[in-house]
């Protein structure tokens, strides 16, 4: 079983994230970088499914600059046995990502696509969902359980009020949410290891996918900051107040 | 021309709130286009349904008919809804962000080969849109070129639409499958009991977060009080994260979003990513026994107090107050 899994550099989650003056984007300075947390519980995934099976290949795949390389390696030492990177100087829309992760797809041919249910950084929550349409893969998104017999998948989704059952056959995209399983660190020997494995470096423009920008970002401005209010000393307090002044309750 | 189409979902049988929401941001959205806004609605009891959608101020409802879509699967329901949206000529496709909406959205606009944005808190003049990103760290103002075009709204930005005096015309009509390529099968669904009010139709939520502990304390600690209250309860994603509750109670940015009337954040810090998924709630109250947490900082109301001893107080405090 060969699975492929989609990896975005985005700053980690406990960065204060300021917007530019220019409403241009958002400053970078001081900004950590990090694997999207949802990318490694994919890759997470894809590697217990290999050690279940005992056998296989976990391949990784980054459209952006080169910089990435250093999440790709993250993942390398994690346990992926190679990476991909595609490079792109500008950043491309979702369905341009998609597009493209499709090529990727038709070269690597691998039995399952995972990703990660959404980037933490723009929060589109689209390209697993894009890429399985443009395949005609059958998709799950927002996966908390995953289960793999001979070519056939069931997967427990994330719906709302409750948990969904969906059975599909071989290939298809799955997209990880939160409770699918903690993702492991990278060991030392990991990280040395890691270091030897193959990371592959494509041109976008030489994949021939349409990258033609369909979504424009005009400007980023920061939101409206909610005022605090006040500190009450005592349940009884805040409860009469929630009563005669806010009338909520 | 400038038609929205509106995708109209159902749960077990009746239109959630999200749904109602849908209808009056597309609503908004074709009177700025100088459209029409027809709804469409598809699976089990759909006839019926599109009955009662008729009644919500829309041009027309269009009911699809089809045995591949008692269920809802990804996989039919994307060919069925491009094949709608070209059927009518709508220039926007549109749903409410729920997981429905997340899971199916993207793969119409991936057919269509047309540009989305997701989660779109309003619509500006010139047909740009605002959506938030990082977390609700920046608001993007963002141009969608070519149509069609898919927006997801969140559910929180826009008013539910009312019903009118007059009905709409309901249409059927049967999509063109290529049958081939339907690979999913629907196995079964498990629905979260509960007989509280859903989070994102709830006037009141209560949410607890790492402070509460364990899974026992949500129980015997939090669900009085959200009982008391009449409330929804929610969770932080640390709480989720430790098995406390079930991930569908997730508040924040990669849950669901709430903007209740009154939101009670008990032992939540108030990381950015809880806090964008409940700061436009009404009034927020914290409890929280640091009183550095960033929680306070959007709080209308904050205590700092052990929350094992004043929640009980609380609960009791409501229960005195109901009875006055």
């Amino acid at each position: 079983m060969k699975v492929l899994v989609t990896v975005k550099r985005v700053p980690d989650p406990a960065t204060t994230i300021r917007v530019l003056p220019d409403g241009s984007g958002i400053a970078t300075d001081n900004v950590k970088w990090v694997i999207n947390p949802f990318d490694e519980i994919a890759l997470e995934e894809a590697l217990r499914i290999k050690e279940k099976l005992g056998g296989g290949e976990v391949v990784l795949v980054a459209v952006g600059e080169p910089s990435w390389q250093e999440q790709l390696r993250t993942g390398l030492a994690m346990g992926a046995d190679r990476a991909i990177l595609i490079r792109a100087a500008a950043a491309l829309d979702t369905l341009a990502i998609a597009r493209v992760l499709a090529k990727v797809v038709n070269d690597e041919k691998p039995d399952l696509v995972i990703t990660g249910k959404q980037a933490i950084d723009d929060d589109s929550n689209q390209v697993g969902q894009m890429l399985a349409e443009m395949l005609g893969w059958p998709q799950a998104t927002f996966a908390s359980k995953v289960e793999i017999s001979g070519t056939e998948c069931t997967v427990v989704r994330e719906a709302d009020g409750g948990l969904e059952t969906v059975a599909f056959p071989l290939p298809a995209v799955i997209t990880a949410d939160l409770r699918l399983n903690e993702p492991r660190y990278a060991s030392l020997p990991g990280i040395m290891k890691a270091r030897k494995k193959e990371l592959k470096e494509i041109a976008v423009e030489s994949l021939g996918a349409d990258l033609a920008p369909k979504v424009k970002l005009r400007t980023l401005t920061p939101p409206a900051k909610r005022q605090a209010g006040r500190k009450v000393a005592s349940v009884e307090e805040l409860v009469g107040l929630l009563h005669s002044e806010a009338k909520v309750i | 021309m400038g038609d929205v189409l509106v995708f109209a979902e159902h749960q077990e049988g009746h239109f959630p709130k999200t749904t109602l929401v849908a209808v009056g941001a597309g609503l908004e959205l074709a009177r700025k286009q100088g459209g029409a806004c027809v709804g469409v609605v598809a699976g089990a009891r759909a006839d019926e349904l599109a009955g009662e959608l008729a009644a919500y101020g829309l041009g027309k409802v269009v009911v699809l008919d089809h045995p591949a879509l008692t269920g809802r699967l990804a996989d039919a329901y994307a060919q069925a809804l491009a094949w709608t949206v070209s059927r009518l000529g709508a220039e926007t496709l549109l749903a409410t962000a729920t997981a429905a909406g997340k899971d199916l959205m993207p793969r119409v606009a991936a057919r269509m080969g047309a540009p989305m944005a997701a989660d779109v808190i309003a619509f500006n003049d010139d047909a740009s849109v605002v959506r938030p990103m990082y977390a609700g760290s920046a608001l993007a103002t963002v141009e969608l070129q070519g149509k069609p075009r898919v927006i997801t709204v969140r559910a929180t930005a826009f008013e539910a639409a009312k019903p009118v005096a007059s009905a709409a015309p309901v249409e059927k009509l049967t999509p063109e499958f290529d049958a081939a390529a339907l690979k999913m099968r629907l196995v079964g669904f498990n629905a979260t009991k509960s007989d509280r009010p859903q989070l994102t139709e709830a006037s009141i939520v209560v949410s607890g977060g790492r402070g509460l502990k364990s899974a026992e304390n949500f129980k015997e600690v939090l669900e009085p009080l959200v009982d008391e209250l009449g409330a929804a309860m929610g969770a932080s994603r640390a709480a989720v994260d430790a098995g406390f509750v079930p991930n569908d109670l997730q508040v924040g940015q990669t849950g669901k979003v709430v903007a209740p009337a009154l939101y009670v954040a008990v032992g939540i810090s108030g990381a950015i990513q809880h806090l964008a998924g409940m700061k436009d709630s009404k009034v927020i109250v914290a409890v929280n026994k640091d009183e550095e947490a960033p929680i306070f900082s959007v709080a209308d109301y904050g205590l700092v107090a052990d929350l094992f001893k004043a929640v009980p107080e609380m609960t009791t405090e409501v229960k005195k107050l109901k009875h006055a």
